[in-house]
């Protein structure tokens, strides 16, 4: 029978091209038609340790990384011995026997691809052997692996086709292998292609496309895992007319160029991950007492401390919403998909303007490299928005008090009219030290009354009659939802809640929850932030944590969320 | 305190340096807007946290605009308002502990971008708005409240500092003199890079040095501050290494070197940027 759904992980050292390997294979079957999500696990160092990196293949866009390994390429007896508890049933395993053996009998074959790649002529091609290997376990188009052969290599360089003929004949001998073992894991269905034109990209790659979309025009940064790749984007692309980037000296140099410049009337951005996030408190503190707009980039990794660089958790959420000290409550947007990322990095930057403050976008390891083929968004549909200045001959203060009745005034620009001090310390009108108590009352009534600006995130409700609700964040949004899909299915009883926004939360998801439902957060940290959150909101809500630093697994979260709902609530 | 504003409630001590330069800064403002045909809304004046800062609420007349920050940020901070927007006449003023302490990892940054801004630095000795305290140029055995047996650090010579990490316009001066002051100040805000002047602005309360400084002439006694030589070639590398290694406090400019400024090798690049619409941005990710 036909399967819709297959998981393929290369698995060994990092330097062995594992991610190269993944990133072919996804974008193989992208190009066939099938939907695709790529994750990679690597430890913090250039070269080398154990590292792997799969691909999700499937005829349905793809929520998460799956529960099990359907086909393991173990380039090493350490990578075999520790994937190997991940294999689905039926799952195979083609092992490097260049560098191990195994004994005989299992669910495994081994394979000497160096030795095949220099038989053809291109000693480089051992990737292409594997793939072909993989190709033929799950009854793949060889004519597909082909066409995305002859077009990566295709580069107008003397060479290519013999490099394209030598891959494709790797490709052939890989087969060859995975044929004479016998093994198969199944037959993978015809795909059922999108009518829409695709994008393949990354999380990072998104969030900074969608920030420019919205007219981001100035970047300082630091580099940090797993935020790096932002940097690195906009240093590339970031140019023209009325752009700037800059990799900075520190994450304090970071955040306070962009206040810098956000005072100045750029639209402005950093990011960063946990460590740098800390070091940016007192400048995100100056940035909403003085109102200026700016967009900061949290990457989240394992924490505390260094913690997990290069690892999966969403354990920086309270500090997202409260980063310093003072009674501050940052705007948060955490994207759970690759698309929302482009969308999150739009908005974001809207929403800083909008508002005329600082905004945070919390990313997580789990969405920032994580390939993904998505529809590619429309810029018309982009919206971008400009703060409010003033003019000549407008009467009203940079700090005036503000109720909401009104639109919110607009700042004043330097060069223009409305000169005035943006203070960090308390501040009268103009912005001029004030320890008055009256003008501490009104501008921190100012500061938080203008959080009601910020509307028009993407959020989602379902089956609301329900008397418990699963509520993800982030990336937890997609294994949630399979599991969420499978309960259902199974007639549980349950409800789905979901927003992009987690401060502030649009009303319609606030009246949900604040229902009396119980609220169940699935969500990566040990102390289960988002639903202590939620809990100070008054809403009954309870986390489902996992702190292992990998993403969850759909098929425990159906577990978990069962023995919390009982029996009596599945049909 | 403030003419412009009755509320405003802060008082520098009587005496303290910082009106001086205060003077400067306003004249020199005011003289950079006519030579330079431009409204004073075109300076932003970014200051860090002490007394010295409280400067930027204090200008009379017409308005710059302003930033009073945080504690040691002045030079991240005039970075982002200067290449937002490079027509900004953009000014720094921070006392020596915001400045060569707790500042002190960003003038390295500062000096090998060349980024075109104007540092101004009243240095008294002292943290005098927490009630003196040791600062970085605080002398060595110094008695303050927070060394009470006598100061373990060796003073920082910031003139030095600031030839070593090439700092391509350094001016020192004292804030007793505003007229003077003011031309030196206006001469950075037109040099094209980072720039700074470093005026001895003395604490009446806390680190009294106007008769170290100045000498008292009808005793005979020779102050600390001379008058650099009118023969210095501030152009020069060596005649500033030699002017810095006497003894005293030199008054006027000590080094001054044209170059690019991070704005002109920013341009540079641009001339070989890859520019792109969004919409080709986009496609670069096509599945095809």
């Amino acid at each position: 029978m036909d399967k819709q759904d297959f998981v393929i992980r290369f698995a060994g050292e990092g330097g062995q091209g594992l991610v190269t390997s993944a990133d072919a294979l996804a974008r193989a079957a992208a190009q066939a038609g099938y939907y695709v999500q790529t994750h990679s696990t690597f430890p913090s160092q250039i070269m080398g340790g154990p590292a792997s990196s799969q691909v999700r293949i499937s005829t349905a866009p793809v929520m998460s990384s799956g529960d099990g390994v359907d086909v393991l390429v173990a380039l090493n007896q350490y990578a075999f011995d520790h994937h190997n508890e991940d294999m689905n049933p039926g799952g195979v395993t083609v092992y490097n026997a260049e560098e191990y053996d195994l004994p005989e009998g299992g669910q495994y074959f081994g394979i000497k691809a160096d030795e095949l790649a220099k038989s053809t002529g291109n000693a480089r091609a051992a990737n292409m052997v594997t793939i072909g290997a993989v190709a033929n376990l799950i009854d793949f188009k060889l004519e597909e692996i082909d066409e995305f052969i002859t077009q990566r290599f295709t580069r107008g360089r003397p060479g290519d086709d013999e490099i394209i003929v030598a891959n494709i004949a790797a490709v052939r001998l890989g087969v060859e292998v995975a044929k004479s073992s016998g093994f198969t894991v199944g037959q993978l269905a015809p795909p059922i292609p999108p009518d829409y034109k695709q994008i393949i990209i990354t999380g990072n790659a998104a969030l900074s496309m969608g920030a420019v979309a919205a007219g981001l025009n100035f970047y300082a940064g630091y580099p940090i895992s797993p935020a790096t790749t932002v940097l690195v984007w906009m240093e590339n692309n970031l140019w023209g007319e009325g752009r700037f980037v800059h990799q900075v000296a520190s994450e304090i140099e970071a955040i306070n160029a962009i206040l810098g410049a956000g005072f100045a009337g750029r639209k402005s951005m950093t990011a960063t991950a946990g460590p740098g996030f800390s070091l940016m408190s007192e400048g995100l503190g100056l940035a909403w007492m003085t109102e200026i707009p700016l967009v900061v980039v949290n990457v989240q990794r394992g924490g505390p401390a260094t913690g997990l660089p290069t690892k999966s958790e969403q354990s920086d959420l309270m500090s997202c919403m409260h980063p310093a000290h003072g009674d501050i409550k940052m705007p948060v947007l955490a994207p759970g998909t690759i698309e929302e990322c482009f969308y999150g990095g739009a908005l974001a930057t809207n929403w800083a303007e909008r508002y005329q403050g600082p905004v945070i976008l919390v990313s997580e390891f789990g969405l920032a490299e994580r390939g993904e083929n998505i529809r590619r968004p429309n810029l018309d549909e982009v919206s971008e928005e400009s703060r409010a200045t003033v003019s000549e001959g407008d009467t009203g203060k940079r700090y005036d008090s503000w109720d909401g009745s009104t639109p919110l005034p607009g700042m004043p620009i330097p060069g223009g009219p409305g000169a005035y001090v943006a203070n960090g310390s308390e501040h009268d009108e103009i912005g001029d030290t004030t320890h008055l108590p009256r003008h501490h009352v009104r501008l921190m009534e100012r500061r938080f009354k203008k959080l009601d600006l910020l509307t028009g995130a993407h959020y989602e409700i379902e089956n609301a009659d329900a008397d418990v609700i699963i509520m993800p964040w982030g990336s937890s949004k997609g294994p949630a939802r399979e599991a969420y899909d499978r309960l259902r299915a199974d007639g549980a009883d349950i409800g789905w809640v979901y927003s992009v926004a987690l401060n502030p939360l649009p009303e319609e998801v606030i009246s949900v929850l604040k229902s009396g439902k119980r609220v169940i957060v699935p969500e990566l940290n040990y102390l289960g932030q988002w639903s202590a959150l939620l809990r100070q909101d008054g809403v009954n809500a309870e986390s489902i944590t996992q702190y292992t630093g990998l993403p969850f697994r759909p098929a425990d979260l159906v577990e978990s969320i069962g023995e919390r709902i009982g029996a009596g609530v599945i049909a | 305190m403030s003419k412009r504003n009755l509320e405003y409630d802060f008082a520098w001590c009587p005496g303290c340096g910082d009106f001086g330069v205060r003077r400067a800064l306003q004249v020199a403002l005011e003289a950079y807007s006519v030579e330079h045909e431009e409204p004073q809304a075109n300076s932003v004046i970014i200051a860090g946290i002490g007394c010295s800062g409280n400067m930027v609420h204090l200008i009379e007349g017409d308005q710059p605009f302003g930033i009073h920050g945080i504690h040691g940020r002045t030079l991240p901070i005039s970075f982002g308002v200067k290449m937002g927007r490079p027509d900004l006449n953009t000014v720094v003023v921070a006392g020596d502990g915001d400045f060569l302490s707790i500042g002190g990892e960003h003038l390295g940054p500062a000096a090998t971008r060349n980024v075109d801004v104007t540092a101004v630095i009243m240095d008294n000795g002292v943290y005098g708005l927490t009630k003196g305290q040791s600062s970085p140029t605080s002398e060595f055995g110094a008695i303050t409240t927070s060394t009470p047996l006598g100061k373990i650090e060796t003073p920082v010579s910031p003139l030095k500092n600031y030839m070593s990490i090439g700092v391509t316009f350094i001016a020192s001066y004292y804030s007793s003199k505003p007229r003077q002051l003011a031309k030196i100040i206006q001469e950075a805000m037109n040099h094209r890079g980072f720039s700074i002047v470093h005026v001895q602005s003395p604490c009446t309360t806390y680190n009294d040095i106007y008769d170290i400084l100045k000498g008292k002439p009808k005793e005979g006694i020779k102050g600390l501050a001379y008058d650099i030589p009118e023969d210095h070639d501030p152009s020069s590398v060596e005649a500033a290494n030699d002017l810095l290694s006497r003894p005293g406090i030199p008054l006027g400019v000590i080094y001054k070197e044209e170059g690019k400024t991070l704005q002109d090798r920013y341009e540079d690049l641009q001339a070989k940027a890859p520019i792109r619409t969004n919409d080709q941005l986009l496609d670069s990710y096509l599945l095809q």
